[in-house]
């Protein structure tokens, strides 16, 4: 009886997660957080296009220079433009009143919204932006509705357009898809690889130790198993003589 | 004479014995270690279900002292709440190691519990003269629920707020007095700074305090009576010519080393969630939880965290509030008197009948389902489907006194097995 | 029991054990010792502060916070400097030789690296109270031969326009230079050594 249960306990700890999976289609971010690269481009492109108007307050400068591996100099030239200094945090100038004036709402700090939207919500979201006449903005975005975000990236990208075409899944109804009616100086592959970019460096902002500890975590457990090993003998060797 | 090995050892022994025998006419020492490790008697037969109780407190101890690692650097107000955990991730020296230690092992605590529990529900640890060490393992519970509860608001995250907003509401259900109870558990008319700040003290001092308390007594308690074993018999009442009970070993240094190899266990399985899944799917730590408390904006979906979503199901299964509060408070408090539901002489499910393994696996079956159902949104499928689980639930306890007194059971042993 | 005569099997793994497990708890400390040391926003706040000098008048001093600490920048006049020659016998350390109380760099008579500029703790070296400046010739409760100066109010304790303690002062020594260097001739950063990189 014992056995069934632990089976069954088992099978609904693999089960429920599959099950919990509801919402609507991401597309996946695919990105690598052991790629420094990467890392540095992403660095550079949200410095340039986001910073901004996106905070990143919990990221010090001298501690992102570190984990990627760039120099003061590297630091300095490529990612610091104001009168910030290496051991500051990334914050910015935009006064979130102002902002929710002009904007609508604040834009919101990024330090962690790799972990609480996940990577593959802001891989999808920088994608599809498209044009809508209605909006303050002059595009909307089928990720998050009404956005207040501009299209910061539009140039790299290009333009999209909204189209309604027959559903394949639901006979007799419109679905709509996006197409890219004004190209940007980026193909849609490049274009992909610059968001990933971004969405990778966002990854490492929101969890900078990542790699950190899963290295560390090998070395912990292999210790443990050695100790369990040696423990185990010792526990047989106390209990030989019990039947 | 060349002073030899032997004589240094004896030497420093024999020093090490003056000093023991300074402290012993001053303090119980000696007289403690054998009443409780050297000359405790436990039986032989002990299988894994019976690591869990150490492992408990293994996982106390390191939540005690991550936790006051944690209270180093954190800062319970409002203002400044979310930013100082972020602070301890990120610029403390293995803040980011101290805090996951104590984020998953809130929820491994849980977990090791539960499983502590069904053993007591498998082998009958409830039953006489076993009542009170049951009692206050429930009391222990209880702290665990509330420990977590206020330890949850502190990092002051949007599902921390939210649910906090929830849960302190429930008490708004109690008739006519329900508000003001709320008011008076918030401080404030809203869950606040000062709320915060009150939760930090009993999350961080006054709860600790008293598990700690419940702990001690609880391990008196058992060893007062002695543990019991998978066969659901006493041991005491087969003792050989010395007095000790046949079928038992002395705890240390047997159980002592068998303990080790399954803390060890533990702590491997543990590692394995800390170090490469701190998170769990946003089950040990929530994806909403990384967005700041917004009193505006409620998460998409709220609810509590895994070890409480089984009680939550129940919550919402009935439209009326207080309704379904009462049958939640109820059902954390039925297993307390399981040693008077349960009728059946026999202690250990193995000789026990099919009645109860059918009701047990029934019970276990509705607590998971209850606790799927819990985390899910509250539709009309899961509202029907807590309504069905809970009712098995509750069954499993009303309905015992009737059949575990039909039980045909098998016979029972007088002297242990495997 | 008789102490073992040989070295059982059992011995050996419970010794194996124990060190084991030993090197195990010692390594698991090292991470909550270590999370004590300053942070790394304790070391930003703790960081050089660089400060412009080019409008504090000759005579005159301004405080500058570093790690908690008043640091005073006095620029000395022509005057202030000659006069630091006149009560060399009545100072208790005048050629700044106990304790180091200044780097390498200020050890010489006007206890800095440009004679113009005196930049040290505004920390008594008694019991850490903060010194007024009193740069007034011979006042009322200084004495007629007071040549300018620091006087702390909590014992008394008297120091110079180079920070030098007086003899009879409670104060045992100096008042301290900090680490500083020029960032050119009229910025002075505090926290950073000259000719370190």
């Amino acid at each position: 009886m014992r056995h069934r249960l632990a089976l069954f306990l088992i099978a609904t700890l693999v089960v429920a997660p599959v099950l919990a999976q509801h919402e609507a289609e991401l597309d996946k971010a695919n990105n690598d957080v052991a790629d420094t690269a990467s890392l540095q481009r992403g660095a550079r492109y949200y410095v340039n296009y986001c910073l901004g108007c996106h905070s990143a307050q919990y990221v010090r400068y001298n501690q992102l220079g570190e984990g990627l591996q760039l120099s003061e100099d590297q630091l300095l030239g490529n990612l610091m433009f104001t009168s910030e200094l290496p051991f500051d945090t990334m914050s910015i100038a935009l006064d979130p009143e102002d902002a929710a004036r002009w904007f609508g709402t604040a834009p919101p700090d990024l330090s962690l919204i790799a972990r609480s939207r996940g990577t593959d919500y802001v891989y999808t979201f920088l994608r599809r932006f498209y044009v809508d006449d209605s909006s303050p903005t002059g595009v909307d975005n089928t990720v998050l509705e009404d956005t207040a975000m501009p299209h910061v990236l539009w140039e790299l990208q290009g333009i999209q357009e909204a189209v309604y075409e027959a559903d394949p899944e639901h006979e007799g109804e419109e679905r709509m898809v996006l197409e890219l009616t004004t190209p940007g100086l980026l193909s849609e592959e490049e274009y992909n690889e610059v968001v990933r970019d971004i969405v990778n460096f966002l990854d490492y902002i929101g969890e900078p130790m990542q790699l950190e500890r899963r290295s560390l975590g090998i070395r912990v457990i292999a210790f443990l198993l050695v100790l369990l090993l040696i423990s185990y003998m010792l526990k047989k060797e106390i209990w030989k003589d019990v039947e | 004479m060349a002073a030899t090995e032997a004589d240094v050892s004896n030497r420093l022994g024999r020093r090490l014995n003056a000093l023991g025998d300074w402290i012993d006419a001053r303090f119980p020492m000696t007289k403690l270690l054998r009443e409780h490790a050297t000359e405790y008697y436990a039986s032989k037969n002990f299988n894994v279900w019976y690591g869990f109780g150490v492992v408990a407190s293994v996982v106390l101890v390191m939540q005690l002292v991550t936790g006051i690692f944690l209270a180093m650097n954190y800062k319970p107000a409002a203002a400044e709440a979310f930013a100082s955990v972020e602070y301890i991730m990120r610029d403390v020296e293995w803040g980011w190691l101290i805090r996951y230690l104590h984020s998953t092992g809130s929820s491994a605590f849980f977990i090791v519990v539960y499983l502590h529990m069904f053993r007591g529900l498998m082998y009958g640890s409830y039953k006489k003269p076993r009542e009170l060490v049951w009692l206050i393992g429930m009391l222990i519970y209880f702290c665990l629920m509330a420990e977590a509860f206020f330890g949850y608001l502190l990092p002051w995250g949007n599902m921390s707020y939210w649910g906090a907003q929830v849960i302190v509401n429930l008490f708004g259900t109690i008739p006519w007095v329900g508000e003001g109870i709320s008011e008076w558990i918030r401080g404030d008319f809203y869950i606040s700074d000062i709320t915060l700040n009150r939760f930090f003290a009993f999350h961080v001092a006054a709860v600790p305090l008293v598990l700690l308390f419940l702990v001690v007594i609880h391990i008196m308690a058992l060893h007062e009576v002695g543990s019991l074993n998978p066969d659901g018999i006493e041991i005491k009442e087969h003792k050989g010519p010395d007095g000790k009970p046949l079928d038992g070993v002395p705890f240390h240094p047997y159980h002592t080393s068998k303990d080790l190899v399954i803390i060890l266990v533990f702590l491997i399985a543990f590692s394995g969630a800390v170090f490469f899944a701190p998170e769990m799917g946003g089950y040990f730590l929530e994806h909403a939880n990384f967005d700041p408390a917004n009193t505006l904006a409620t998460p998409e979906h709220i609810a509590p965290v895994w070890y409480f979503t089984p009680f939550y199901a129940i919550l919402r299964a009935v439209d009326n509030k207080v309704l379904g509060a009462a049958l939640m408070a109820a059902s954390v408090m039925l297993p307390c008197f399981l040693p008077w539901l349960d009728r059946c002489r026999v202690k250990s499910v193995r000789y026990r009948s099919w009645i109860y393994k059918t009701a047990l696996t029934l019970f276990v079956i509705s607590f998971l389902a209850l606790g799927y159902v819990g985390m899910q949104e509250a539709t009309a499928l899961y509202k029907t489907l807590a309504q069905i689980f809970a009712g098995i639930y509750f069954a499993f306890f009303v309905l015992m006194p009737y059949y575990s007194s039909m039980e045909r059971t098998k016979p029972v042993p007088s002297r242990v097995t495997r | 029991m008789a102490e073992s005569s040989g070295f059982t099997r059992r011995h050996f793994l419970t010794a194996a054990t124990a060190v084991t497990a030993g090197a195990g708890a010692a390594a698991t400390a090292v991470p909550f010792v270590v999370s004590f040391k300053p942070s790394a926003r304790a070391q930003a706040l703790g960081a050089p502060v660089e400060r412009d000098v080019s409008r504090l008048e000759p005579g005159g001093m301004i405080k500058v916070e570093w790690r908690g600490k008043a640091v005073f920048i006095v620029r000395r006049t022509e005057e202030m400097l000659r006069r630091l020659g006149d009560m060399v016998d009545q100072l208790a350390d005048p050629r700044s030789e106990r304790v180091e109380q200044q780097p390498e760099y200020a050890a010489n008579d006007h206890r800095s690296i440009r004679p113009e500029f005196l930049v040290v703790e505004g920390v008594c070296t008694h019991l850490g109270c903060a010194p007024t400046a009193r740069f007034e010739l011979g006042p009322a409760d200084l004495g007629s031969d007071w040549p300018g100066g620091f006087f702390c109010p909590c014992h008394g304790s008297k120091f110079d326009l180079a920070g030098r303690v007086f003899d009879r002062a409670p104060a045992p020594y100096n008042l301290k230079v900090p680490p500083h260097r020029y960032v050119n001739d009229t910025t002075i950063l505090i926290g950073v050594d000259t000719g370190s990189a």
